[in-house]
């Protein structure tokens, strides 16, 4: 088989969980959230993919589980920044810690273990016209969530700039004012990109305990922070931050593709980093975020 | 963006109510959160069949009740206190500081470097020179997100997430020829760039590992409130913290008080390595860190970004931390993790409840 190939398909299926998390954070944010709880709300969602696998043997269980308990990780988000108005990156940060403990917690409680759980079922193939059979590419793009990483960023570039809803949302990142004067609930709107944006990382953390046919502690390894960078790198817009999910996953793959050789891994390891850096520092076209970002609506302070 | 989280507003001159709601505000939202995160994890205990008061007691005895739990606590609390201060240096100045973790990391790897390689220096010149070194470390990763903020406009926040992953691979990159033989560890340092354990002046500490690094983070901890306070320097720096584009009115310079607050900050954090390097393992080893620096968020919040606040919360947590090591055989210490997070996210939280509160009856 083809090097090129093979790398190909690595890439696409390092991609799947970054590309979940990062369009889903796009929608938070451009209502106006910032999302550093990804991490967090894609560990839920891994052990709930594995609690639910497990006990039901059906992967899809595992992983409408997954999603509830991406969604549930990002109502406690939605509640202490736009229900209270307290600071986003600190509960984000908090989300994170919480769901490193409690995984931790439950996965001694239920499977004995501090490090991993039992072996679970993964999701199936959905050979669709003998896709399975190309070469290399054939077993990743037979996988349903390969396809449906596909259609939600196709769906989620649509909902945000053709829908009204999209338009809306925008509307609570940019200026929540002009929303509430429209009679629109600013609560309301950015509350659903936030449940969006962790019913999407649930769906992130179904696909590693799904690849792996288990959960052990941690195994989120920072992608929730890749993929909140992944966004960045592609502007707050769902396709873009897909097109940088690919870059980055390449580079991880290239890191696998070059392990053994002379090259140091650890420099293409910082790839991801330095590029947004740099796109943040405006060297990699300008990378600007919604206006209102990270700023609680306070109706007192715009009557 | 928004101020920072947790810096308190100023109190309207001359309006008493306002200032003593700000005190109630002060006092109360950390004591709330804490009373209700014990009660959730009571909640949890309870979940598994044990007796919250019970553990609860267990964890405080052995944290607080004996001359080695306390030297533990201390131990455990040591490097908190730098983080701590290290955020609360930050905040105060209206910027959040998510890099602690890798300027620790670095501060660490840096005290270790110097303590090898000058191994033939005297004494009195090898123990500053590895301290300067992770202050220095720590400073200049610091420095670099201040630096891109002021002069790109580019949020420290991401930028510092991105230094800890950077951080982490640069060093196991240098490991590769540094480290020990099929180890994750450097050589040791040499004997004189130690720092000496605490129990040579107070005995009753013996067995435990804390150092002559707590010294250090209270000396730090007196500096960073006269430098907060008592100083030109410091007041510009929460001028900018509280409102900048008044503080920049009246003839600051914005961002040289970013880049100095990132610098200072990220020193202080570097500082903070030495507590496992110089003063414990005498040695640097890969993830040594284990995530004080996101933990000194927690301090610097339930602190109040006020240096004694930072070593009170520094000493809770620390309590927690080997609490949780102790009744480990009857309650998972993961329960300490889910009671730290619940502490941070239970703050801010509380913190919002009270202002309005205080805001309807002001």
């Amino acid at each position: 088989m083809s090097p090129l190939l093979l790398f190909i398909a690595a890439t696409l299926r390092i991609s799947v969980p970054y590309t979940f998390a990062a369009v889903g954070a796009s929608l938070s944010e451009r209502g106006g959230v910032i999302n550093i709880g990804l991490e967090g709300m894609m560990l839920n969602g891994a052990l709930a993919y594995t609690l639910g696998a497990y006990a039901s043997g059906d992967p899809w269980i595992g992983l409408a589980c997954a999603v509830l308990a991406g969604t549930l990780t990002a109502l406690v988000h939605a509640g202490v920044t736009i229900g209270l108005g307290a600071d986003q990156i600190t509960s984000g940060l908090g989300i994170n810690l919480l769901a490193l403990g409690l995984t931790k917690f439950v996965l001694l409680q239920v499977f004995h273990s501090s490090s991993n759980s039992s072996r679970v079922v993964g999701l199936p193939d959905l050979p669709l016209a003998g896709i399975e059979h190309l070469p290399a590419l054939g077993p990743v793009l037979a996988q349903p969530m390969v396809l449906l990483a596909v259609l939600l960023t196709l769906g989620a570039q649509w909902l945000m700039f053709r829908s009204v809803f999209g338009l809306r949302l925008r509307v609570m990142g940019e200026r929540p004012e002009a929303g509430a004067a429209l009679g629109l609930s600013v609560v309301w709107y950015r509350t659903r990109g936030v449940l969006l944006s962790g019913a999407m990382a649930g769906l992130a953390g179904a696909w590693l305990a799904s690849e792996q046919h288990s959960f052990t502690d941690g195994m989120t390894g920072g992608r929730g922070y890749i993929a909140i960078a992944a966004m960045i790198v592609g502007k707050w817009s769902p396709l873009g931050a897909a097109a940088a999910c690919l870059l980055f996953g390449a580079a991880e793959a290239m890191q696998i593709t070059l392990q053994g050789s002379a090259f140091p891994n650890e420099l293409l390891q910082m790839l991801p980093y330095l590029v947004t850096m740099l796109a943040l520092a405006g060297f990699i076209g300008r990378a600007v975020a919604p206006r209102a970002i990270g700023v609680p609506y306070d109706p007192e302070h715009h009557a | 963006m928004s101020a920072a989280p947790g810096v308190a507003q100023a109190p309207v001159a001359g309006a008493a109510s306002r200032r003593g709601a700000a005190a109630w505000i002060t006092l109360g939202a950390p004591l709330a959160a804490v009373t209700l995160a014990l009660g959730v994890g009571a909640v949890f205990i309870l979940a598994i069949g044990e007796h919250p008061l019970e553990i609860y007691a267990l964890m405080l005895r052995e944290s607080l009740g004996t001359g080695y739990g306390i030297g533990q606590t201390l131990f455990k609390a040591t490097p908190l206190m730098f983080t701590g201060l290290a955020v609360a240096l930050g905040f105060r100045a209206g910027l959040f500081n998510i890099g602690v973790e890798g300027q620790l990391y670095l501060g660490g790897f840096a005290a270790a470097l110097a303590g090898i390689a000058m191994s033939g220096a005297p004494a009195f010149l090898l123990l500053p020179a590895a301290l300067a070194a992770a202050a220095l470390a720590g400073g200049v990763w610091g420095a670099i997100p201040g630096v891109l903020k002021a002069r790109f406009g580019a949020h420290e926040v991401i930028n510092t997430i991105m230094l800890n992953f950077i951080a982490v691979a640069m060093v196991s990159y240098a490991g590769h020829s540094l480290f020990e033989h099929a180890t994750v560890r450097t050589a040791e340092i040499a004997p004189a760039a130690a720092l000496p354990r605490l129990d040579i002046l107070w005995p009753a500490l013996r067995g435990s590992p804390a150092n002559f690094s707590l010294l250090v983070a209270g000396i730090l901890a007196v500096a960073v409130g006269v430098l907060l306070f008592r100083t030109r320097l410091g007041y510009e720096l929460r001028a900018v913290g509280l409102n900048a584009p008044a503080a920049e009115y009246g003839g600051v310079s914005i961002g040289r008080t970013q880049v100095v607050a990132m610098t200072l900050s990220g020193a202080v954090a570097g500082l903070g390595g030495v507590n496992f390097v110089l003063g414990y393992k005498h040695w640097f080893e890969l993830g040594f860190s284990g995530g004080s620096g996101y933990l000194g968020i927690a301090v610097a919040l339930l602190g109040r970004n006020h240096p004694v606040g930072v070593l009170i919360a520094a000493l809770f947590f620390g309590a927690l931390s080997y609490g949780g090591l102790v009744i480990n055989q009857r309650v998972p210490r993961e329960l300490v993790e889910v009671l730290q997070a619940l502490v941070i996210l239970l703050t801010i939280g509380a913190q919002q409840v009270f202002e309005r509160i205080a805001r309807k009856h002001g």
